[in-house]
C-alpha cells in the first residue's frame, strides 16, 4: 500500500505492507535509524516519535496509519551544526550512556517541554516513566530536562 | 606518572554523545547490506524433549522464504566452549549451537529461517511443523538435585560443578562460638536486560574465504577465535566488528548459538544475513542470572566480632553451562564474606542444571547474591546481640593495616587462583557514608510508624574485584595531521570508553583531546585483545593506552633527534611539538611522516584491583499496599583514581538502580513445566524514572591501586553489589515490630504486605550461649 | 515480533466499516492500536483484515449535557485530560483517566478501544460499570445500547458481536456536591494496576450516604460493583468505624485471581486498603 506523510518537514511516499509498523517504515524504508526498537510491544518507549505534535510509540502504529500526518523523529530535532539546548543539556548531565533509549527520551522530552515548559521534576518523571533506560538510572535525564526548560520558555521555540 | 592532567580527573563531556544525541548511532539493527536476507529462529516451545521430526516444507513454500537451516545442514554440530573456568567435567554440559535431537529449555534454537524480510522469516518459523516428544522437565534446582530426571543421561548427574571456599577452621570456630545463627535465603532469577536486544549481521566473501561479522561486543577476540574454529577457518579469515552497542552488563557479547548460526547461514546461502533478536525471544535466549539459594550460618563473639561463616549454596544454572556460567558459583564460594574480616569460612556451592534458559554473568555476578546472604546474616546477628548496624560493620570490616587481605581458598583452583583485597581503608568509606547519610539522626526513625508508614534504615559495605587479567593491548599511531589514532582491545558497551581512553592518551601525550580518536573492539584493529568485562577497561585498557602513549613519546623523541640532532634528553615535548634546547622545533604532524606507531600491552598477573565502599538507605514501608518508598540512598566508593567523574557517577547511579530493580521487582518466573511466564516487558518489570529518584553517589580516590601505572581500580560493578542486602535489611528494620524476615528477593508488594501480616519466626532458632 | 499478514481498510463511513467487519470472517477493528498492536506483534491475534476507524466521522466528540457525558469511541485519553469542562462535569472520569498507562499511550489510546479490549485491570471498563454507563454498538442489524454491567462478560470478553463497532460510552449526569474517589495501586506508575477502586456517593439531608456506587478493577475477571459494600454504606454517616467495616466487607466479597504478580490474599487486602483510603478521601472531597 502507498502511504504519504510528512517526515521532518518533507513529503515522503512509501509502499509498505499493511502489517509494517511505523518504526520499521522509518528505519528500514526511509533509512532514518535514529528511532530505535527496544521491545516492539509498546512498553520501552525507545521508538517514540512525534505525530501531529503528540509523542507516540511508533511501534504501536501501522505505517499506513500515518497517512496525511506530520511525523517528526530525532533526526528532525537535530542539526548538523550545533546541539540543540535539549541535546546540550543531555550531554552536560551525562543523561545517556549506551544511547539506545536516548531518541525516545529526547522526543518525549521535546514534546513535553513544548507543551509544558514549566513542568516540574515530578511531572517530568511521570511523563518519562513510559521510557525505559537500563544504563543511567534516570536521575541525570531528569536533571537534563529540568535544565532544558529555560530554552522552551522563550517565545521562539527550537 | 602523567604529564599535564588536563583531562584525567575532569568531567570531560563524552565524545560519543555527539552521534547518539542526533540519532546517528550505528547499532547493528541500523545496518543493511545489499542482497541481505533476514533470519528468524525457531525455538523450542517445550522445556525438555526429543525432536522426532521437523518438516520445513510449509515454510519453504512461503513466498520470500529462501532457506531453512537445521542441524542436518550443519552436519557436525559444534558446542560452545567455556571462555572462563573450563574445568574438567564441564565439557559434558556445553550447549550445541543448535538442537539436533534433544531440547533442554524453552527458547533453545532448533532452526533458522532465511527470508526477504524479518516478517516473512517469522511467518516461516510459524509454518515449520515440529514433532516433539515431551520429556518430564527438571523445573528447579531441588528437582535437579534428586538426579532422577537427567538433562544429560551419559553424565549420570545434574550437578554442573561444585566449588568450595575455605579459610581457617570453621568446625572449631562454630563449636566454640558463643553465638550462632542459621538462616535460609534466596535470590531470584533475573537478567541484565540491556535496552538494545542482540543482533548479528554476517557477510561471507567466498572469493577470499573471509567472514565478517558485525554486532560484536564484549569479547570479540575470543569470539572470533571460537567462530573461526567452528567454521573451519583460520582466525585471520574472520573479522568481528564492533559497532555501537546498547548496553551489555555482562550478558551481551558472550558467544551464543546465534553467533555461529548467522555466520554459518551467510556462508550457506552466499548472501549477507542479519538477525535481530526481538524482546520476547530475548527473555528466553539471553543469559539469565543470579538465581541462588542457601542455608548459611554465622558465628560471632558476643561483642559482634564475626568468627566464621559457613553453609551450602545452590545455583540454578539452567540447561547448559554457558561461556561464563561458572563465574557466579565460583565467586559465591570465594568471595562470600565480601569486605568483612571472617577468619573461618566454609562455603560449598553446587551449580545444578535445570530445564531453563542457561545463566551467565550479570553486573557483579555472584557478589550481589553473596552480599545479600552475608549482609542479612550480619544484620540478624547485630539485632540478636543488640549491636547497632553501623557498629557491627565497623567492627568487622577489613582494616587498612590488614592489606593485602587474602580471601577464601577456592577449590577447584587452589593457590593459583587465590585473590586478595589489595589496598584501601574500608572503614574510611564507611565513616564517610554514615556521616553524609546522617546515620545518627536517622537512627531515631528506625522501626517507627510515621504518617501510616514504617521507617527503616540500613547500611551495607562492598568490594568489587575488578580489572580481570590477563592483559590488554593498544596501538597508537601518529597521523600526518598531527592527530593520534588509538586502537584498543577494550570494547564499548555504553560506559564511555572512547572518552576515557582519549583522556588518558591526551594527558599522557600532552595534546588536546580533540586530536585523539579512539577505535575499539573490532578484531582487525589489533593482533590480540580481550575486551570489556569484570570492570577491566580503565585498568587494563587504560594502562595499555598509557604505556603505549609513553612509548609513542619515546619514538617521537627519537625521530626528533634523528631530524634535529642532539641527545634525547635535550628534546622537550610540549604542545605537540618537539623542541631542542636552542629553540629549533618540529610539530608532531611533521614528525608523523616517519611512520610513528607503537603497540603496547599491559598485563596484571591476573591480580584484581578491589574498589570498595559503603551504602546506606532509608525506606518507608506502606503495609496497606506493600509498597516500599526509597527516601534516601547513598553510595560512597573509593575507586583509587577517578578518570572521568561524570561517567563514573553515571555508572554508580545506573548500577544502583539496576540493583533496586533486582531488590524489588525483577523476576524471571517459570512454571512447573519449565515455561517462562514473564515473557514480555509487561511482566518482567524494570525500574522507571518515577520509581527511585533519591539516589546520591560520592566517589573517593584516597587509595590508588598499587598495581597499574594509573592507580585506577575498576569501577562499574561496585554500587550494584550491596543493594539487595541493603534493601532487605532496611525493610526488616522498618518492620522489626512484626519480626519480618525478608529473606527472599524480590521484595514484591505482596511479599512485603505478608511480612506485616504474620509474625515471622525463623525456621531455626537463634543459638545464643548462656 | 512482526504481525502475521493482514489486509487493511480505512473506510470513510461507519456503515462501510460495519459491512467490512460483517463480510470478512476474521476482521478486527483498529483505532488507537495501543491494545491491539501488542497482540498482533505477539501473534496472539491474527486477523485477516484490519478495519481502521480513523476516517469515520462523528466518533470523536465529547458531549456534555443534562443527560450526562457522551464520549465518542474515538475520543482519546488526552482529549479527556485536556477538556476543562470535565473537571466539574465528571471529576471521577477525569481523575481515573490520568492514571491510565503512559504519556505516549494516552495520546493514541481510545475510549472504544479500551472498552472493546477490556483488560481486567483497565480503568475505563471499571469506571463504566461503577457509574452505570451504557455502551452503544452499531452493527449490521442496527444500533443497540448495552448497559455496562451487561457488556463485560469476562477477561478480554464482551457481548460485542463480530460485526459490531462501539460508537459511544454514555455516563449518567454527575450532580454537584457528590463525593467521590479513585484509587489504584500498581507496582510502577502506569502499569496495569494490581487492583483499583472507583467510588462515589451522594448525601441525604442529614449527611448520610445515599446511592453509593463502589466499583473495583483488577480484583476479579471483570469489573464489578461491590453491592454488599454499597448496601453497608447507604443510610449511614461516614466515620472511621464505617470505613473499616466497608473495607473488611470489600475484602470478603471480592474473589481475586491468583497470578504471578500477586496472590489472591494480597489482592483482597489491597482492595480493602484502597476502599479505606478512597472513602477517607471522599469524605473530605466534594465535587464542585
Amino acid at each position: 500500500m502507498q502511504v504519504n506523510f510528512e517526515l521532518n518537514g518533507k513529503a515522503v511516499a512509501v509502499d509498505v505492507e499493511p502489517r509494517m509498523h511505523l518504526a520499521d517504515c522509518l528505519r528500514d524504508e526511509l533509512r532514518q535509524t535514529g528511532t530505535h526498537l527496544g521491545c516492539e510491544h509498546g512498553v520501552c518507549g525507545a521508538c517514540t516519535v512525534i505525530i501531529d505534535g503528540a509523542a507516540v510509540r511508533s511501534c504501536l502504529m501501522l505505517a499506513v496509519q500515518a497517512e496525511g500526518s506530520s511525523v517528526v523523529t530525532l533526526e528532525g530535532l537535530s542539526t548538523e551544526e550545533a546541539l540543540t539546548p535539549l541535546q546540550t543539556a543531555f550531554r552536560k548531565h551525562h543523561a545517556l550512556q549506551c544511547g539506545f533509549c536516548t531518541p525516545g527520551m529526547l522526543t518525549t522530552a521535546h514534546a513535553l517541554l513544548t507543551d509544558e515548559p514549566d513542568a516540574d521534576a515530578d511531572r517530568i518523571r511521570s511523563v518519562l516513566s513510559g521510557n525505559l533506560c537500563r544504563c543511567t538510572g534516570y536521575i541525570p535525564i531528569v536533571d537534563a530536562v529540568l535544565e532544558a526548560r529555560a530554552a522552551y520558555r522563550k517565545t521562539d521555540k527550537p | 606518572m602523567i604529564g599535564t592532567n588536563r583531562y584525567i580527573g575532569s568531567p570531560v563531556e563524552r565524545i560519543e554523545d555527539l552521534r547518539f544525541l542526533r540519532g546517528r548511532g550505528e547499532f547493528v539493527g541500523d545496518l543493511q547490506r545489499e542482497g541481505m536476507l533476514h533470519a528468524a529462529i525457531l525455538r523450542s516451545p517445550i522445556a525438555h524433549g526429543r525432536i522426532r521430526g521437523l518438516d520445513s516444507g510449509p515454510a519453504r513454500h512461503i513466498t520470500g522464504v529462501r532457506a531453512v537451516i537445521t542441524a542436518a545442514e550443519i552436519g557436525a554440530v559444534p558446542s560452545i566452549p567455556l571462555r572462563l573456568l573450563p574445568l574438567p567435567g564441564t565439557e559434558r554440559f556445553l550447549q550445541p549451537v543448535i538442537a539436533a535431537d534433544r531440547v533442554r529449555y524453552v527458547g533453545e534454537p532448533i532452526a533458522v529461517v532465511l527470508a526477504d524480510s524479518a516478517a516473512v522469516a517469522e511467518d516461516g518459523v510459524g509454518a515449520i511443523i515440529l514433532d516433539l516428544e515431551e520429556l518430564p522437565p527438571v523445573p528447579d534446582r531441588r528437582a535437579s538435585g534428586r538426579h532422577e530426571i537427567l538433562l544429560f543421561e551419559e553424565s549420570g548427574t545434574n550437578l554442573g560443578m561444585t566449588f568450595t571456599g575455605v579459610l581457617g577452621d570453621t568446625e572449631a570456630a562454630f563449636r566454640d562460638a558463643p553465638y550462632v545463627r542459621r538462616e535460609c535465603f534466596e535470590v531470584q532469577r533475573h537478567t541484565a536486560l540491556p535496552m538494545e536486544p542482540r543482533g548479528v549481521l554476517a557477510e561471507w566473501n567466498g572469493a577470499q574465504g573471509r567472514m565478517t561479522v558485525l554486532g560484536a561486543a564484549k569479547v570479540p577476540f575470543f569470539n572470533r577465535d571460537t567462530l573461526a574454529a567452528m567454521l573451519g577457518l583460520g582466525p585471520a579469515s574472520v573479522d568481528l566488528i564492533e559497532n555501537d552497542v546498547g548496553g551489555g552488563f555482562g550478558a551481551r557479547g558472550e558467544f551464543y548459538p546465534e553467533d555461529f548460526l548467522i555466520p554459518f547461514a551467510a556462508r550457506h546461502v552466499g548472501r549477507p544475513v542479519r538477525w535481530l533478536e526481538d524482546r520476547r525471544e530475548h527473555l528466553t535466549a539471553m543469559n539469565h542470572a543470579r538465581q541462588a539459594d542457601c542455608e548459611v550460618e554465622i558465628a560471632c563473639r558476643r561483642d559482634g566480632t564475626i568468627l566464621g561463616m559457613r553453609g551450602e549454596i545452590f545455583v540454578d544454572l539452567g540447561a547448559y553451562i554457558r561461556t561464563n556460567g561458572l563465574i557466579q558459583p565460583r565467586t559465591l564460594a570465594q568471595c562470600f564474606s565480601g569486605p568483612y574480616r571472617v577468619p573461618n569460612v566454609h562455603m560449598l556451592v553446587r551449580a545444578l542444571l535445570t530445564n531453563k534458559t542457561p545463566s551467565g554473568t550479570y553486573r557483579g555476578p555472584g557478589r550481589y547474591e553473596a552480599s545479600f546472604f552475608c549482609e542479612r546474616l550480619i544484620e540478624l546477628a547485630a539485632g540478636d546481640l543488640g549491636i547497632d548496624s553501623a557498629e557491627m560493620r565497623r567492627r568487622n570490616l577489613i582494616g587498612a593495616a590488614e592489606m593485602p587481605y587474602k580471601l577464601a581458598r577456592l577449590e577447584p583452583g587452589g593457590a593459583a587462583v587465590d585473590t586478595e583485597c589489595d589496598s584501601g581503608d574500608y572503614g574510611e568509606a564507611l565513616e564517610r557514608c554514615l556521616t553524609e547519610f546522617g546515620w545518627e539522626e536517622k537512627r531515631k526513625l528506625q522501626g517507627r510508624l510515621i504518617d501510616g508508614r514504617y521507617h527503616g534504615i540500613a547500611v551495607a559495605c562492598f568490594i568489587e574485584g575488578a580489572g580481570a587479567g590477563p592483559k590488554e593491548t593498544a596501538r597508537l599511531e601518529l597521523e600526518p595531521d598531527g592527530s593520534v589514532a588509538v586502537y584498543v582491545g577494550s570494547t564499548a558497551v555504553g560506559q564511555g570508553l572512547e572518552t576515557v581512553m582519549a583522556q588518558v592518551a591526551a594527558d599522557t601525550l600532552g595534546m588536546p583531546i580533540d586530536l585523539v580518536r579512539v577505535f575499539h573492539g573490532s578484531t582487525p584493529y589489533l593482533n590480540e585483545g580481550y575486551g570489556a568485562f569484570a570492570s577491566r577497561s580503565t585498568v587494563l585498557g587504560g594502562s595499555a593506552v598509557y604505556e603505549g602513549a609513553q612509548s609513542l613519546l619515546e619514538k617521537i623523541r627519537a625521530a626528533a633527534v634523528a631530524r634535529l640532532g642532539g641527545q634525547p634528553d635535550d628534546i622537550e615535548l610540549v604542545d605537540c611539538r618537539a623542541r631542542t634546547s636552542d629553540g629549533r622545533s618540529l610539530s608532531f604532524a611533521d614528525l608523523a611522516r616517519d611512520g610513528l606507531r607503537v603497540e603496547a600491552t599491559f598485563a596484571n598477573n591476573n591480580k584484581l584491583t578491589y574498589t570498595y565502599g559503603s551504602t546506606a538507605a532509608h525506606v518507608a514501608v506502606d503495609l496497606g499496599t506493600g509498597h516500599v518508598e526509597l527516601l534516601d540512598f547513598l553510595v560512597v566508593e573509593d575507586v583509587g583514581r577517578i578518570v572521568n567523574p561524570l561517567t563514573l557517577h553515571g555508572q554508580a547511579i545506573g548500577g544502583v538502580v539496576q540493583g533496586l530493580g533486582g531488590a524489588f521487582m525483577e523476576n524471571l518466573v517459570y512454571d512447573g513445566n519449565g515455561q517462562l511466564l514473564t515473557g514480555t516487558l509487561a511482566d518482567y518489570l524494570i525500574p522507571t524514572a518515577s520509581d527511585f529518584p533519591k539516589i546520591r553517589a560520592i566517589a573517593l580516590e584516597n587509595h590508588p591501586s598499587p598495581s597499574n601505572p594509573l592507580g585506577v581500580k575498576g569501577a562499574g560493578e561496585g554500587p550494584i553489589i550491596p543493594v539487595g542486602g541493603l534493601m532487605a535489611n532496611a525493610v526488616a528494620n522498618a518492620l522489626a515490630s512484626f519480626g519480618a524476615m525478608p529473606n527472599q528477593l524480590p521484595l514484591s508488594p505482596a511479599r512485603v504486605w505478608r511480612m506485616g501480616r504474620e509474625a515471622h519466626l525463623s525456621e531455626t532458632p537463634t543459638d545464643i550461649a548462656p | 515480533m512482526k504481525p502475521a499478514p493482514f489486509d487493511y481498510q480505512a473506510p470513510a463511513t461507519l456503515r462501510e466499516a460495519v459491512d467490512l467487519l460483517a463480510s470478512a470472517p476474521e476482521a478486527m477493528v483498529i483505532a488507537g492500536g495501543q491494545s491491539l498492536m501488542p497482540l498482533l506483534a505477539l501473534r496472539l491475534a491474527t486477523p485477516s483484515l484490519l478495519v481502521d476507524l480513523r476516517r469515520v466521522p462523528g466518533l470523536d466528540a465529547i458531549a456534555i449535557g443534562d443527560d450526562g457525558i457522551r464520549l465518542g469511541a474515538r475520543v482519546r485519553w488526552r482529549d479527556i485530560e485536556n477538556d476543562p469542562r470535565l473537571e466539574t462535569a465528571h471529576p471521577l472520569l477525569r481523575e481515573t483517566i490520568t492514571q491510565v498507562a503512559h504519556y505516549q499511550i494516552r495520546n493514541r489510546g481510545t475510549v472504544g478501544g479500551s472498552l472493546a479490549h477490556t483488560d481486567p485491570a483497565a480503568e475505563l471498563p471499571g469506571l463504566a460499570v461503577t457509574c452505570e454507563g451504557e455502551i452503544t454498538l452499531a452493527g449490521v442489524a442496527g444500533t443497540r445500547v448495552v448497559r455496562a454491567r451487561d457488556f463485560f462478560t469476562g477477561p478480554l470478553m464482551t457481548v460485542r458481536q463480530r460485526d459490531e463497532i462501539i460508537t459511544e460510552l454514555h455516563l449518567p449526569f454527575w450532580p454537584s456536591g457528590r463525593r467521590w474517589a479513585f484509587r489504584e495501586f500498581a507496582q510502577r506508575q502506569g502499569d496495569f494496576s494490581l487492583a483499583g477502586v472507583a467510588l462515589f456517593y451522594d448525601e441525604d439531608q442529614e449527611g448520610r450516604v445515599a446511592d453509593a456506587h463502589v466499583g473495583v478493577v483488577g480484583a476479579s475477571d471483570r469489573p464489578q460493583r461491590l453491592m454488599e459494600v454499597e448496601a453497608l454504606l447507604n443510610g449511614r454517616f461516614v466515620d472511621e468505624p464505617l470505613i473499616r467495616e466497608a473495607a473488611e466487607a470489600a475484602a470478603r466479597t471480592v474473589d481475586p485471581p491468583e497470578d504471578l504478580h500477586a496472590p489472591a490474599a494480597y489482592r483482597r487486602a489491597l482492595v480493602a486498603t484502597l476502599i479505606e483510603r478512597g472513602l477517607r478521601s471522599a469524605a473530605q472531597h466534594r465535587s464542585a
